[in-house]
């Protein structure tokens, strides 16, 4: 496993906060050259801690005001075969993440629609009708927030 | 409002965040200096808020991911604020979540291993305050990883 030093962590908590910033700006601040930045950059790159980037939107001003997280359990296991569901619910455009889980439910769903009525049609047409598809929990988000986690 | 133009480069830049102007002038049909100004305006009008690096936390020594849902004592007053300010304070914790529903708050954290996150859990979680109760549910796979919004 890849060994990180100070440097190392600066690094990854500037990246996360901002990915686009240009190499030779993130040495400036953490007293690095531009080319011992990149060897850091491209180091955390291939030993996978650096997995790429996403872009920040703001969903709200893209029209989608709802997120909903749903748990879900599975009604006839064994019947339904797992990746049947799978397959199907990541076909889903609303459905932003799908976490198979160990616990209370099977899984966890992150979901967007434009409002709470389109989440109905999501709900009734698209999630309530995939296969196997038993116990569904709705919890609507109201505010999230990312921390750096330990590093 | 977005226009069509706005939608074609916000799905494209969702799915690679590292593409240069010149690729989306030439995937989208517009000039470079288009690309450019449209991209410049979503930014200042804050639907663009940014790029951030996505971290793999199994790569860094910590393949356990599991998902706190957490029910709060509403009878105190400033019992959430507390409870969340407590709750930014521990390393692990990568994500908060604050719901409408059955379940108050999540948080997402991860582990190095089972007795870490044992430790984590007695040390840091069951003495943040206010809670009622708590069910916890292990990530055992990500089916599908933060897709974008279906623009």
């Amino acid at each position: 496993m890849i060994a990180l030093d100070d440097l190392d962590r600066a690094l990854l908590r500037a990246l996360v906060a901002d990915a686009a910033r240009p190499a030779a700006a993130l040495g400036r601040e953490l007293g690095l050259s531009q080319p011992a930045t990149w060897r850091r950059i491209k180091r955390l790159r291939e030993a996978g801690v650096l997995a790429g980037r996403r872009l920040e939107l703001d969903a709200d001003a893209v029209g989608f005001g709802v997120t909903v997280f749903l748990g879900i359990k599975l009604a006839t296991k064994g019947r339904v075969s797992l990746e049947d569901f799978e397959r199907a619910v990541s076909a889903i455009p609303e459905v932003q993440t799908v976490a198979h889980v160990l616990g209370l439910y099977d899984y966890r769903l992150r979901v967007v629609a434009r409002d709470l009525a389109d989440f109905e049609r999501v709900l009734r047409r698209r999630i309530m009708a995939l296969p196997g598809v038993g116990d569904v929990e709705a919890n609507v988000l109201l505010s999230e927030e990312r921390r750096p986690g330990p590093i | 409002m977005l226009e069509d133009h706005d939608r074609a480069i916000l799905r494209r830049l969702q799915a690679d965040p590292s593409l240069s102007g010149a690729e989306l002038a030439e995937m989208t049909g517009l000039s470079g200096a288009q690309v450019a100004r449209r991209i410049e305006r979503l930014t200042r009008d804050g639907v663009i808020k940014g790029q951030s690096a996505v971290i793999d936390w199994a790569a860094l020594g910590f393949p356990l991911a599991v998902s706190l849902r957490i029910t709060l004592d509403k009878t105190v007053s400033g019992g959430f604020d507390a409870f969340l300010a407590a709750a930014r304070e521990v390393p692990e914790v990568l994500e908060i979540q604050t719901f409408l529903g059955r379940v108050d708050v999540r948080l997402s954290l991860v582990a190095r291993d089972l007795a870490h996150y044992q430790q984590v859990y007695r040390a840091r979680i069951l003495s943040l305050p206010h809670i009622a109760d708590i069910e916890a549910l292990m990530d055992v796979a990500s089916v599908r990883d933060e897709r974008g919004l279906p623009l």
